[in-house]
């Protein structure tokens, strides 16, 4: 087929026209054309959806690998783990005998050392991140404080076990407590308060600050008026997350040495002597969920594995449940802040 | 090249004035000897195209500037009666922006109520008394001319207001400090023509009982509301005067050339 008569009449009257101009040179040969038959750009369009199609597919067969596993493991947890799931379960102590031990001391232990792990890491974690986001000045001690709080989230759990080995448990003295591991998993999960706080910082938008400012505010008015409360839903998903990854933590807490077999519960927060009493709670041995699992686990009578998937299932939904949690709180405080 | 200050024949009381007001962003000079003054109760536009130093000029009043790191300021803005100098290191920038409020581009409500929106710079001022808040909130979204549509929601968050209510609630937030100065910067670059006419209107209105700094890409607007216009271009100011004579009978060329719309 001949090009020239496949091209649209517009395109031959636009370039007659320009012809027609006195001022067009035409010594160059004539003009190359971007138009294109409808059927050039039809065939364009089937070849460039192929490779749409490629990719959803490839992208469909990555995601499902994951899923895929996931469910699997949490299927096999549920069919092996729910028999096991009663009321007796959640106040029964550990026991030698696999029907009769429960998970008492360790969802008990667990929300202890959350405790502590949140009254650490909240405030410290917040209060940091708001000094190097609105008061340090941007120079290279601040670059090297950067850098290391990024990689400070990249260190292998293991490694704040051995510090907090050597500083909470033998330095300090706290000894092998509930205490030494809250404050153990306070500055795992440190890091992502901090960057999470820093993020939700950001992304206020600086007409606001000016706005604050401009009314006359102080620096600290500013934060508290302000930054403060319009970052919330984004620091508060940081800390669930954070605490979400904490409550799952094995490694730090075997390092710092908590038991695996406490057939006792620590005094609960408040209940001991005033004042000194009132903070025993703190020097408790205790024990925690997946170290729970981990004991069940390692042993050989196939009972114990029933036991250890039933305290599996209770931590995955205490994790996915934080989570969920997180995800409704940044909906339902976001719908506030508009700007 | 120097600046060519038309003053007026019987001058108003003077408000503030600049004197040989130099500003560096770090290495840029972005003004360049600045003096004018500016006459109380009156309304003063500053005019230029993009990137003249009218903003940054502006944001002098009030240390803006102060907010981000490598910015300079040489010379000086004195204000009166006290003849304070603004730019003074010993002068706490929030003194300044105590004293002077602005009005933004775009408006820039806090996601707050209504009422703790206009309620701010008294807030930041420790005001604690209710009866006194809402006496002032009241007069403050009056002088802003937005009580008649506010008056039975003022708990409602300030960003559910139209474009044009927002930026008459960010009036009312700056008025509500019964400020010396208000600076408006592109105050309705943002909006659509009848907001914008109801904005002028307010700026008319407001000049009777505070001085106004006005920067505008608008001529036509400078021409309506203000009573004198200062011109510049390259951080300089070019050519400053009566509005009317500004705009009939500029005495600068390059005054005329963008008045005239050949040039910017």
């Amino acid at each position: 087929m001949d090009k020239k008569t496949a091209l649209p009449a517009s395109v031959r009257a636009a370039r007659s026209a320009a012809k027609a101009d006195p001022g067009f040179d035409d010594s160059a040969g004539p003009i190359p054309t971007a138009a294109m038959h409808a059927d050039q750009i039809r065939s364009l369009i089937r070849i460039a959806k192929r490779y749409d199609r490629l990719f959803a597919l490839l992208g469909l067969l990555a995601m499902m690998v994951g899923i895929l596993t996931l469910v699997a493991l949490f299927t096999e947890m549920v069919i092996d783990g729910a028999p096991r799931l009663n009321a007796d379960f959640f106040v029964s102590f550990p026991s030698r005998r696999a029907g009769q031990a429960g998970i008492l001391s360790a969802w008990v232990g667990s929300i202890l050392v959350m405790l502590v792990t949140a009254l650490f890491a909240v405030p410290v974690g917040i209060a940091g991140a708001i000094y190097l986001e609105e008061y340090a000045k941007k120079n290279w001690f601040t670059d090297i404080i950067e850098i290391n709080i990024a990689n400070l989230a990249g260190v292998p759990s293991i490694v704040y076990g051995l510090l907090a080995l050597g500083l909470f448990v033998y330095t300090f003295g706290f000894g092998q407590s509930i205490l030494s591991a809250g404050l153990t998993l306070a500055l795992l999960i440190l890091p992502i308060v901090i960057v999470a706080t820093r993020e939700a910082l950001r992304s206020i938008p600086r007409h606001i600050r000016e706005a604050a400012y401009g009314c006359g505010a102080s620096q600290w008015q500013v934060v508290h008026d302000h930054l403060l409360p319009y970052s919330t839903p984004g620091i508060l998903t940081g800390v669930i997350i954070g605490m979400a990854r904490a409550i799952g933590e094995t490694a730090p807490i075997i390092t710092i040495g908590a038991l695996t077999f406490i057939a006792f519960l620590p005094p609960l927060p408040g209940t001991g002597e005033p004042p000194a009493g009132l903070f025993d709670w703190l020097f408790s041995p205790f024990t925690v969920m997946p170290i729970q699992i981990f004991n069940w686990t390692s042993r050989p009578d196939p009972a114990f594995h029933q036991n250890a998937a039933a305290a599996s299932l209770v931590l995955v939904v205490m994790t996915l449940g934080m989570n969920a949690l997180a995800i409704w709180l940044r909906y339902r405080l976001r719908k506030s802040i508009k700007w | 090249m120097s600046s060519t200050i038309t003053l007026p024949e019987n001058p108003p009381p003077l408000k503030a004035q600049s004197k040989n007001l130099d500003f560096y962003y770090s290495d840029f000079k972005a003004l360049k000897s600045v003096s004018m003054p500016v006459y109380e109760h009156k309304v003063t536009a500053l005019i230029g195209p993009s990137g003249c130093g009218k903003s940054t000029y502006l944001r002098c009043y009030n240390r803006m500037h102060d907010l981000y790191p490598g910015n300079r300021y040489v010379g000086e803005i004195s204000l009166l009666p006290d003849a304070v100098n603004l730019l003074a290191r010993e002068v706490d920038p929030i003194e300044v922006r105590m004293r002077i409020s602005m009005v933004f581009q775009k408006p820039n409500p806090f996601p707050k109520s209504i009422f703790e929106n206009v309620a701010y710079g008294l807030r930041v001022r420790n005001e604690r008394s209710r009866s006194f808040l809402e006496d002032r909130v009241e007069a403050a979204l009056r002088g802003a001319a937005l009580w008649d549509e506010v008056r039975d929601r003022l708990d409602e968050a300030g960003s559910n207001l139209s474009g044009g209510q927002q930026q008459r609630l960010c009036i009312a937030r700056a008025l509500a400090t019964d400020p010396e100065i208000i600076l408006f910067d592109e105050p309705t670059s943002a909006l659509d023509p009848i907001a914008t006419g109801a904005i002028e209107e307010l700026i008319s209105e407001l000049k009777k009982k505070v001085t106004i700094l006005i920067v505008t890409h608008n001529m036509q607007q400078a021409a309506r509301v203000s009573d004198y216009t200062a011109y510049m271009y390259l951080g300089e100011l070019v050519e400053y005067g009566d509005t009317k004579d500004i705009f009939m009978k500029p005495r600068r060329r390059e005054t005329e050339d963008y008045i005239t719309g050949r040039f910017g």
